[in-house]
């Protein structure tokens, strides 16, 4: 289980936290056509390598964050709240158990 | 030829204790054993040596390896199926009994599989038993007979299992000599560690060696417990996960039957050892063949003459010892042969029937063949690197040493002992030792990067530590001969009944990736989980295939390590669960309790469609506190309702309460319930009750990802209030009794608002003038404490106006008169809002709302309607989810029933459901499919209410 850095209460296990999924921007509500808003309903990158996700600290401090996840290692990094310019280690990856940090 | 093991003399290396004995019974005999005993030692004491047999041909089997690995030792014991009894402890009245035999152990019907074993062959089930389909009910009572395991009892009592989370420093997976000084080193450096060991005992290969070696085990074991080193035994971590999560199944726990533990360890280091590997040739299966591991442990341990006459294949140093420790216990050695000049056993025969069936002779690669009741093997090893796979590790083959080795390992994760290497026993310890110190050293630099992540206010304790670079000396590789296979044919997964011959037939029909071939024959896949199993089956598939091992390459070993009991992984549930402060008097009264999500609630106290009546014709109240309900402050609130909301909220007057239905963004129905305005940037939203968490995360996502500019507070007080429903046309009778400072007329407290005030001596109480139930009615919060004295109160007060309690379902009756859908079910995963009716409620003409697009779509094309229907038969209540049909005749779906009751105010049976739009209007004649097949006709009502339309009851 993945040890989750919440930029608030630090890293915590995920299964204290609710996955949000793929980070995604809403499109106007008032002029988008159905495919625009199907596309941010459904439609999302799945890559393989960095992927920017969101995460919601729920059993924490009930904070909604973004992060980078790279979904092949499973390395985190860039843990960032809404509104924030930079994340907590905005260089590196947050690797806490690794020899680099 | 007949044999009877016996049990040798007393030796201080022994585990059982001879002044303890132990009474218990094998297949129905009353057998005695010693306290230490493993349910096999027990068993090869009293001088049976057949426990069972082979899953597929059911032949007759014996000890193999004589420990957890041993694929031939599965018995029943009590109602417990598949009990390892090499690994088991015996205990005084056990009822053991063997497995895969019918009628008797000794005359097994299903044998006659053994003799037309060759047409048994890899695929035989998926190539047999494929077509027809029509047949497969035959086929499956055929092979559900012949299916392996023993007796599932249903009516076992329910055991206790126990879950624990742990934080450790450092765990060690594995307590042999390396694995212990690894835990001693890490302790002595000020790691917190977890010493795992799946046998009984720790010191792994020490225990069966000699007396120094058990001195070395119990002074290492002594130093780890004075070092506070936390020892499980009879314990195994099964999985390792992201960042060190293991799963350790702890099995010697004092009062749970087992313990799954969850721990995040900052390092763990595995020392699982070596385990040996069984040789592949005809007749290998027979009883009498042994690894040199399995002679060793029961010489030693258990104090088991294993045979009388052996003969030793040994390429290594354990056979050597085997050949010193059976002549010990007075074994005539009638031949050994020496695996590293190139000799080898060619193939091996039994005689003897039933349960005296026995190795009686052994061929060897001159073709001399010699009598003998013992073979002892020991041609190798396997590193069970199953951890270090989970870690994202591939092993290598290394073919001098004639085994597989750990390639890389992330890390925070370290290997030791003779998974990675051979020494001598001080060369092992020293490997451990700094192993640990590494470890422990690596630890504390993530503990300080912990707790420099987590704390915000506290300082963190000076730099950062180094991160400590592996510096370890390497331990050696001992030159090996590769010996898996004789030039015969025999058994590679005992446990599968899958021979070398499979796997070559296998490779024959054009399988080509050991991973598939894996699955084609089941090898590797039994119980064993491929511990024995796998470099066997990889060197036999490497030979068919005329390729080296290590370009055929290995399985990848999954979680679990060892198969986990589902009672383990059940184990007890951290849920809360959650009553109001009025439970005391829903127990006193006997309400009959329902589970509604993790709320405990009263479905009735007595007859509930009398709670109905009295309610409709008196007064009744109802404990509604799981209704969700968050308080909102701050000036953009009306901001957020109007977001969150179809209709509008700017305008809301303090006093004022609306009612509001929420779409998720794909046009869905989220969740439905009332707002009120209490002051001038003050509002109390209620959710309901299953979607009170919910919403609260849903506004918390929209206030801080796309509205962060918004000054809104939102507090959860679902659990802050006790919420009484007071309804029934005396409800504003019995509430002038107990309300003060607030005026209760119509004129000055009307329906749709909500005041705040003082009940039953209770001050900030809110209260509001809704109906769910069509009644006149008053919903108080009352502050949780005061719930139950307030609740106390209204029934004092309101004896002589006919008071009466009702609960849930009573609630749920009255809510369906008056046609209220429920979010959840009347509408389902795929209803958007237009489907609710309430198309006044979806304002367009907002700038924005949750859904808005998707519904604006949905409104401009078809959707299902919810309506009211009644039964032409006002005595039949279609069960809910029963379908609707297009006509008398048809199949055809064109909606279904979503909620049924029989109402005791209408006298019938009412619903509501979802239709298509053709079939929605009034008056339209329906067919209902009921669950016992029959067609009843019903009809569509006018309104959704089927009592009181005008709403006059409620707005009196
Ligand atoms: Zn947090």
């Amino acid at each position: 289980m993945l040890l989750v850095p919440c930029p608030n209460c630090g890293p915590r296990s995920s299964q204290d936290l609710t996955y949000g999924g793929e980070s995604h921007s809403r499109p106007d509500p008032k002029t988008a056509t159905p495919e625009e808003w199907r596309t941010y309903l459904y439609l999302r990158d799945n890559p393989s390598g960095w992927l920017v996700e969101t995460w919601y600290c729920s059993s924490g401090c009930r904070r909604w964050f973004k992060l980078e996840r790279h979904t092949l290692t499973g390395e985190l990094r860039d843990p960032i709240l809404p509104g924030s310019k930079t994340g907590v280690a905005s260089d590196e990856a947050t690797n806490i158990q690794g020899g680099t940090k | 030829m007949s044999f009877v093991s016996i049990r040798l003399p007393s030796a201080g290396s022994e585990v059982i204790d001879r002044a303890r004995p132990v009474t218990f019974s094998w297949n129905g005999k009353k057998l005695k054993a010693f306290t230490g005993d493993t349910i096999a030692s027990a068993i090869l004491a009293n001088g049976d040596h057949i426990f069972g047999r082979s899953m597929k041909y059911h032949r007759p089997r014996g000890v193999l390896t004589a420990d957890f690995w041993d694929p031939n030792l599965f018995v029943q014991v009590d109602d417990e199926p598949n009990v390892r009894a090499a690994h088991r402890l015996v205990e005084n009245g056990m009822k053991v009994t063997s497995q895969n035999v019918w009628p008797s152990l000794k005359y097994d019907v299903k044998a006659a599989n053994g003799l037309v074993g060759r047409f048994l062959t890899a695929g035989f089930y998926y190539k047999t038993f494929m077509k027809p389909a029509k047949l497969w009910p035959a086929y499956e009572r055929i092979l559900a007979r012949f299916a392996p395991g023993g007796e599932v009892d249903l009516d076992t009592p329910h055991g206790y299992y126990d879950k624990r989370y742990a934080h450790p420093d450092v765990v060690v997976a594995g307590a042999g000599p390396a694995g212990l000084a690894a835990a001693i080193a890490a302790a002595r450096a000020g790691a917190s560690v977890m010493l795992v060991e799946h046998e009984h005992q720790v010191g792994g290969h020490l225990l069966w060696g000699s007396d120094d070696d058990r001195a070395a085990a119990a002074g290492m074991l002594t130093d780890a417990r004075n070092l506070g080193v936390e020892i499980l035994t009879n314990s195994t971590v099964t999985g390792r996960y992201e960042d060190n999560w293991l799963g350790i199944l702890q099995r010697n726990h004092h009062i749970a039957e087992e313990r799954l533990i969850k721990a995040r360890a900052k390092m763990l280091i595995v020392a699982g050892g070596l385990i040996e590997r069984p040789y592949v040739f005809a007749g290998n299966d027979i009883p009498g063949v042994m690894t040199s591991g399995a002679v060793r442990r029961l010489i030693t341990m258990y104090g088991i003459k294993p045979g009388t006459r052996a003969v030793v294949l040994t390429a290594n140093e354990s056979g050597d010892a085997a050949v010193a420790d059976l002549e010990r216990a007075g074994v005539e050695i009638a031949e050994v042969v020496d695996g590293r000049t190139g000799a080898f056993v060619r193939s091996a025969e039994g005689s003897g029937r039933g349960t005296n069936h026995r190795l009686s002779a052994v061929t060897l690669s001159d073709g001399t063949k010699i009598d003998a009741d013992l073979l002892v093997t020991a041609v190798g090893w396997t590193a069970p690197t199953s951890l270090l796979n989970m870690s994202g590790d591939r092993p290598v083959y290394d073919p001098a040493a004639a085994r597989f080795f750990p390639g890389k390992t992330p890390d925070n994760v370290l290997a030791t002992g003779g998974m990675v290497g051979d020494g001598t026993h001080d060369q092992l310890v020293a490997h451990g030792a700094a192993t640990g110190t590494l470890a422990a050293g690596r630890a504390a630099v993530v503990q300080h990067r912990l707790q420099a992540a987590t704390a915000r206010a506290a300082a963190v304790d000076g730099p950062e530590p180094d991160y400590p670079e592996d510096l370890r000396t390497p331990l050696g590789r001992d030159p090996h001969p590769a010996l898996f296979r004789s030039t015969t044919h025999g058994m590679v997964d005992y446990s599968e009944d899958v021979s070398s011959k499979d796997l070559f037939g296998a490779a024959a029909e054009g399988f080509d990736s050991v991973e598939l071939i894996k699955r084609f024959t089941t090898a590797t896949m039994g119980p064993s989980q491929g511990k024995l199993e796998t470099v066997n089956t990889v060197a036999v598939l490497a030979e068919a295939r005329g390729e080296t091992i290590a370009e055929v390459g290995t399985t990848v070993w999954r979680p679990p390590y060892a198969p986990i009991t589902l009672g383990a992984l059940g184990g007890r549930v951290f849920e809360p669960v959650r009553v109001s402060s009025i439970q005391s008097y829903h127990e006193s009264k006997g309400a009959t309790p329902i589970l509604a999500g993790q709320w405990i609630r009263p479905e009735h106290y007595d007859d509930p469609q009398a709670e109905v009546t009295n309610t409709r014709t008196n007064v009744g109240i109802t404990d509604v506190t799981p209704l969700g309900k968050l308080d909102l402050k701050g000036p953009d609130v009306p901001k957020l309702l109007s977001l969150l909301y179809t209709n509008k909220w700017m305008q809301l007057p303090i006093g004022g309460v609306r009612y509001g239905i929420m779409c998720a963004e794909d046009g869905v129905v989220l969740d439905d319930g009332v707002t009120a305005r209490l002051g001038d940037e003050h509002y109390l939203m209620t959710t309901t009750s299953s979607g009170a968490g919910g919403v609260w995360n849903w506004i918390e996502n929209w206030l801080q990802t796309e509205h962060p500019d918004w000054q809104v507070h939102v507090t959860p007080v679902t659990t802050g209030f006790t919420s009484i429903n007071v309804a029934g046309p005396n409800s504003r009778k019995l509430m002038g009794r107990v309300v003060a400072g607030v005026d209760l007329s119509n004129e000055a407290f009307p329906y749709m608002n909500v005041r705040t005030g003082t009940v039953a001596g209770v001050d900030d109480c809110v209260m509001w003038r809704i109906g769910f139930t069509g009644e006149l009615s008053y919903e108080i919060q009352v502050p949780a404490g005061y719930g139950l004295h307030v609740w106390e109160a209204l029934l004092a007060d309101g004896k002589d106006l006919g008071i009466a309690p009702f609960g849930l379902e009573a609630q749920r009756v009255m809510r369906l008169e008056k046609g209220h859908f429920i979010v959840g079910q009347d509408t389902d995963g795929l209803s958007k809002a237009p489907t609710t009716g309430m198309t006044g409620l979806l304002k367009l003409d907002k700038d924005d709302w949750t859904g808005m697009p998707e519904v604006k779509w949905a409104l401009e094309g078809d959707y299902p309607h919810i309506v009211a229907i009644q039964p032409t038969d006002p005595n039949c209540v279609p069960e809910e989810a029963c379908q609707i049909l297009r006509g008398p005749e048809s199949n055809e779906i064109v909606g279904r029933i979503t909620s049924s009751r029989y109402s005791p105010t209408l006298n019938r049976s009412i619903c509501l459901g979802q239709l298509s739009p053709e079939f929605a209007e009034a008056g339209t004649e329906l067919t209902v499919l009921l669950v016992n097949g029959e067609r009843v006709t019903a009809k569509v009502m006018k309104h959704h209410a089927h009592f009181d339309p005008e709403g006059e009851r409620l707005r009196g």
